[in-house]
């Protein structure tokens, strides 16, 4: 273990101590604040009827990925291309993000329902700017000198973008998938709220109108694993395909 | 001497803020010679590549090659940079491949000419490291290999070596040579390094300050490798300084 991780872990032991020490000696009820054990032991043994609405909330965030995948690569490639159709479309990309989710959640379960559209489109609608806004910069990053050799060479623009800028705006495309991926759970979550029948945010709002604030939290601990871990699969990604970094 | 034109430059001009950096430049590069410019920084040299690269546009003038008149020498001419400009994500022979891989050439064929290019230029073995890897004169040579690669018969030289240290610079002049020599390439090069133009050149122009325009000219008709010792070197070598000196002083 690194000195950082070493200080995280320890600050982490820290916090948590303090919280289950502070639950007990002032005598706390678990409907107020819990203990992060007895959260733990919720998040652990509750496993079966919290596994399948996991299973939802991922399904929602990894199609949203893949969403705004597909949306934000070839509209970065767009826009690099043609600076007038980046102008054009710049103010509405700022637009999608200036208004809040919360404001559009509602309007997209009255469009696309209950299930799992209008989560999906509201975790890739978070997700698209950042990888977006990242690949532009990525491409536009490029150095003059290394355009210019492909210039002389006679490539094309498929083959720079292929050959040249691509790999090049390769770092700036993890970065902003990690971003991405980081605030995913954010609009699943919150479209989950607004209306659904399944789902880790579902699931958090039945447990509080029920006062069982240790369920909430620990389907909070199963968002924070899950964002975790598409954090650290990217950087896994990134370190495999970013060799010269 | 030389029986062919290979690149012409005729009346050039370029000014940037109503300062003009070339007026009426004019420039002759022989097939199969080897020409280098020198002259005081900022005196427009990189310009003129810029403009002979197409990476700034002619205010006007004109630019033949082999008689003809071309608009830049883009797709027609091998360039190569003080930074040897290796992909960092492509391993030595992926960089070497890379003006077969632009072309759309055969790349096995291509492979094969690379593997005995870095055979030859002294990087054989080397092919599946990464730039990285390397010191900064074999990943100058590979560049070196890219360019020739670049199958075209005028090469743009922009300061080449003046970034590497005077040993792999000593070596890496020799390959130069072998470009002219073995490779038949017409070479135009920018240096600031008065011995190595001595070395290398088979006519050496030195330029003004801003508006450029040539002020000596000077042939060179014997065998090469030439040594620095030669007193005729030394003298013009002598003679250059001082006028570079005074033109830098005048400016």
């Amino acid at each position: 273990m690194n000195r950082s991780s070493l200080i995280a872990f320890s600050a982490a032991i820290f916090i948590l101590a303090a919280w289950e020490l502070l639950c007990l000696s002032l005598d706390i009820p678990d409907f107020i604040l819990p203990t992060p054990v007895s959260i733990l032991k919720v998040a652990i043994f509750r496993t079966p009827l919290i596994l399948p609405h996991a299973g939802v909330t991922a399904l929602e965030i990894l199609t949203g990925i893949l969403i705004s995948l597909a949306v934000a690569v070839p509209l970065s490639m767009v826009m690099f291309a043609y600076p007038s159709i980046e102008k054009a479309v710049a103010p509405f990309l700022v637009a999608s993000q200036a208004i809040p989710v919360f404001a559009i959640a509602p309007l997209l379960v009255v469009w696309l329902g209950y299930g799992i559209a209008s989560k999906v489109l509201m975790a890739a609608v978070i997700i698209f700017f950042p990888i977006t806004v990242n690949l532009l910069d990525g491409f536009k990053s490029c150095d003059q000198e290394y355009r210019i050799l492909f210039q002389l060479m006679g490539a094309r623009y498929f083959k720079t973008m292929r050959l040249l800028y691509w790999p090049w705006a390769l770092p700036h495309f993890f970065a902003g998938l990690r971003v991405g991926v980081s605030v995913a759970t954010i609009g699943a979550v919150i479209g989950e709220w607004v209306g659904a029948q399944k789902g880790l945010g579902y699931l958090m709002i039945q447990a509080n109108a029920r006062l069982k604030v240790d369920m909430v939290f620990a389907a909070i601990l199963w968002l924070s694993v899950m964002g975790m871990t598409l954090w650290v699969f990217v950087g896994f990604l990134e370190k495999r395909v970013v060799k010269w970094k | 001497m030389w029986l062919f034109k290979m690149l012409s430059v005729k009346n050039l001009s370029k000014s940037f803020n109503d300062l003009y950096i070339l007026e009426d430049f004019n420039l002759t590069l022989p097939k199969n010679g080897f020409t280098v410019l020198i002259g005081p920084s900022g005196c427009g040299k990189s310009t003129l590549f810029d403009l002979l690269t197409g990476v700034v546009e002619i205010d006007d003038g004109d630019i033949f090659l082999f008689g003809e008149r071309v608009p830049h020498l883009r797709g027609n001419a091998a360039y190569m940079q003080q930074k040897d400009l290796l992909l960092p994500w492509f391993s030595l022979m992926d960089n070497a491949l890379l003006p077969a891989r632009i072309t759309g050439a055969d790349i096995d064929q291509s492979r094969k000419k690379a593997l005995s290019l870095f055979e030859r230029l002294g990087i054989g073995g080397f092919e599946n490291y990464m730039p990285g890897e390397i010191s900064g004169g074999m990943r100058q040579r590979c560049a070196l290999v890219r360019t020739l690669m670049f199958e075209r018969d005028l090469v743009l030289l922009d300061e080449p070596l003046s970034a590497l240290d005077a040993i792999t610079r000593r070596s890496l002049q020799s390959l130069l040579l072998m470009l002219q020599k073995d490779f038949n390439k017409s070479i135009l090069m920018i240096t600031h390094d008065i011995e190595e133009a001595l070395l290398l050149a088979d006519e050496l122009l030195v330029l003004t300050s801003p508006p450029m325009r040539i002020c000596e000219q000077f042939t060179f008709d014997d065998e090469k490798p030439r040594k620095v010792s030669d007193s005729r070197l030394i003298e013009i070598k002598e003679y250059v300084l001082n006028k570079l000196q005074k033109e830098a002083f005048e400016k």
